[in-house]
């Protein structure tokens, strides 16, 4: 009979009302709508959903607590692998990982995964949280580089099998990607970013902020005159890239990092903060990622009139569904088949349009997705006073230009095997320091593969 | 927290202040910055580095009050803390790279402007220190708004002052005074020029044709100062580049300053409404 029950629907923030403040948009489950969702789970025997989960974590036996309306017991579960559940609850692509292989999705709707995970860490978390179980102190010191996705899990393990663990951050506040790109209304920082970090540092974790390794210490310094005896390098991606046409540079185009950086971790978006943001009247988003998305929306709520200029389709978008489903709920406006050749400019310098191309889809590349091609004579503008360049980022070339004997390959990754082993002993990298930019998950992912490897190495 | 410890006001509206960042002094060099935070809703200010001690495990700070946020650094006192003081950041002066034995003997020309006097001194104070020839030209509207005037002369072999409205030494602008050294037959091997980037610009112009190098350090605006937000680009050569990790210092010929100078009004007007706020709060 479970099956017979369709998925249980989230509720949202209307769009109309959304569109204008930085609420969160998703409001959750609640115990009611928990308890039926979860009825839904088969519990399979050879679960695939855990197979896909990049944390491994055990998805039936949560479910099955949270059936029984044992949430904590469901906290607990969860807890075993992975530090930010409330995070993943939220930002997780399920569709792909998880939900996309549940049983139940071949022929009807998956479990929702994500939101049962989202209510039992949002329940844990205003109930108490879960009592973290850990070895006692070994004494050894691992230094943890960068505080998002990839650092905090791997600190989190390290810190449960007794290390003694520094993270080292280079912002005032310790999250990385969680406190800088994604923004309020997908990731409340108070409510739940904060908290959740709060809970790796109830392990023990130290978080030592505006700390940049590669010039206020390097690796080198934290073996040799600290007394770390390893160190796993979790710095991100954090470069941005411009397209590289005429006109980037005059007043008015951003990087998708700077503007998100301004609303999201300097909270430029709240009256009380001192930090300048850019409110254009019209606004051209290039790019289909997630980061696009996130800046449509953060500057749609900020006043702004806003398109996406992507230059594949709708299928080729690189967002999540969910993502620009929500976009076009709350009225960006999208034009596929478009790319940017030249930022016009006023007489002084201020963006007043972007002159576009259109683009149609040719041959199937490499990759297998068919590449656009411009049609040539088709050039127009859009008149746009701003423009945020959301086109992906790169790692800061920072820690490997300073770090001696740590290989990294033509884009500036560091070289690491699959369990974070870099080429120089005792350092270890993962997440998007190594793989270029990607999700929250796979990064936690990372961190905890590095952490079991830094123990062995650490013990042998 | 970082503590301060020893504040000054060197006019009534620039203050000198001793920071203690244990880690941050003893990496600090020459040529490299800082960003503080005042408060919880601050803004994050990049501040050069004017001076470090590393046994105090302090850094020396100066700042001008010209807006918000820099009137809120301002406003804290000796024994108050800043929220997040981070760095050094940039790279440092490429003249650290030099052996102590090739400086000796080199001569230096820096062309200070106003604020600019900060960060040019620990620049002055490490080459001469190190054997250089250090002469330094520092301008300001009047001689009442000099700075660090004892500090400098102890740290250099000739100190020229330039005056606006001619209160103290030369009555004029600093591109004056570096016309009549070189016309009075004085070469230097570089030159390095910090102040606004007005000033910046006109030095450049004036020592195009010498054949003398120049360096010149940009002030630009930013948010993290790491790399991260690329509001800090500017183009160099005809390239892009990022002033917070590539520089802050670049080669003065090659350096867009109209670009750069358009680049700066980015947000007064915001900066603008934010120091009329203020203002009316705190009086």
């Amino acid at each position: 009979m479970a099956e017979k029950i369709g998925r249980v629907p989230v509720r949202e923030q209307d769009p109309k009302v959304r569109a204008h403040n930085f609420e969160e948009v998703c409001y959750g489950y609640n115990e009611e709508e928990a308890l039926l969702e979860s009825s839904r789970c088969l519990n399979c025997r050879n679960p695939r959903c855990v197979q896909h989960c990049p944390v491994g974590i055990h998805i039936p036996e949560f479910i099955a607590q949270v059936k029984a309306g044992a949430f904590a017991e469901a906290a607990a579960v969860i807890a075993r692998d992975s530090s930010l559940p409330a995070v993943c609850g939220r930002v997780c692509p399920q569709e792909t990982q998880c939900e996309g292989s549940c049983i139940l999705g071949v022929k009807g709707e998956p479990v929702a995964i994500g939101k049962l995970e989202r209510f039992v860490a949002d329940w844990s978390r205003e109930n108490g949280g879960v009592p973290m179980e850990k070895a006692p102190a070994n004494g050894i010191k691992v230094a943890v580089v960068g505080s998002g996705p990839s650092g905090l899990a791997c600190a989190s393990d390290l810190a449960k099998l007794g290390y003694d663990v520094t993270i080292f951050e280079v912002l005032h506040k310790a999250g990385g990607v969680l406190q800088y790109g994604i923004p309020e209304f997908r990731l409340p920082k108070l409510r739940v970013v904060e908290p959740e970090i709060d809970s790796v540092r109830a392990l023990g974790v130290k978080i030592e902020t505006n700390v940049v390794v590669g010039r206020t210490v390097t690796i080198d310094d934290l073996f040799d005159r600290e007394g770390f005896k390893a160190v796993f390098v979790g710095s991100g991606a954090g470069l941005p890239r411009f397209m590289g046409i005429p006109g980037e540079s005059l007043n008015g185009v951003f990087s998708a990092n700077e503007f998100l950086t301004r609303s999201n971790l300097m909270r430029a978006f709240d009256p009380s903060s001192d930090t300048p943001i850019f409110v254009g009247k019209r606004v051209a988003v290039v790019g289909g990622g997630n980061v696009a998305m996130d800046a449509a929306r953060t500057a749609l709520r900020l006043g702004s009139e806003v398109t996406i200029v992507y230059r594949r389709t709708e299928k080729e978008l690189p967002a999540r569904a969910e993502e620009v489903h929500h976009a076009r709920e709350e009225g960006i406006e999208f034009r596929m088949l478009t790319n940017p050749v030249e930022v016009l400019g006023d007489e002084k310098g201020w963006v007043r349009a972007l002159r576009c191309i259109q683009m149609e889809l040719g041959e199937p590349d490499a990759s297998g997705r068919r590449s656009p091609v411009p049609v040539a004579g088709s050039e127009f503008e859009i008149p746009v006073d701003e423009v945020i360049m959301a086109l992906g980022t790169s790692p800061n070339p920072l820690i490997a230009g300073t770090t001696k004997g740590l290989e990294t390959e033509r884009h500036g990754c560091i070289v690491a095997d699959e369990d974070g082993a870099t080429s120089r002993p005792g350092v270890f990298a993962g997440g998007d320091a190594v793989t270029g930019a990607a999700t929250v998950i796979l990064a936690m992912g990372a961190g905890r593969r590095a952490a079991a490897a830094i123990d062995a190495y650490l013990q042998s | 927290m970082y503590k301060i410890t020893r504040k000054n006001m060197l006019t009534p509206t620039i203050c000198l202040m001793d920071v203690e960042v244990p880690r941050l002094a003893a990496a600090a060099l020459p040529g490299q910055f800082l960003i503080v935070r005042a408060r919880p809703e601050g803004e994050r200010i990049p501040l050069t580095i004017c001076d470090y001690d590393r046994s105090k495990g302090t850094v020396t700070i100066v700042t001008q009050i010209v807006g918000a946020s820099s009137r809120m650094i301002c406003a804290l006192e000796e024994g108050e803390c800043f929220t997040d003081v981070v760095g050094p950041l940039g790279r440092p002066s490429d003249f650290v790279e030099i052996p102590d034995a090739e400086l000796r003997g080199r001569r230096y020309l820096f062309v200070a402007g106003g604020l600019g006097t900060a960060p040019v001194y620990p620049q002055a104070k490490y080459l001469h220190e190190r054997g250089a020839k250090v002469d330094v030209i520092v301008g300001a509207k009047t001689a009442d708004l000099l700075i660090l005037r004892k500090e400098m002369a102890a740290v250099c072999d000739n100190l020229y002052i330039c005056t606006d409205d001619g209160s103290e030494g030369h009555h004029g602008l600093v591109t004056e005074k570096i016309k009549l050294l070189l016309e009075a037959g004085e070469t230097y091997d570089q030159t390095v020029a910090i102040g606004p980037m007005i000033m910046m610009k006109f030095v450049m112009l004036t020592l195009k044709d010498s054949g003398i190098p120049l360096v010149v350090s940009l002030n630009t605006i930013m948010v993290d100062g790491t790399g991260m937000c690329g509001g800090c680009r500017i183009t160099v050569g005809g390239k892009v580049r990022f002033a917070c990790v590539e520089g802050p210092e670049f080669d003065g010929y090659a350096v867009d300053f109209d670009e750069a100078l358009r680049r700066q009004t980015l947000y007064r007007p915001q900066e603008q409404e934010a120091d009329h706020k203020c203002k009316i709060g705190r009086n």
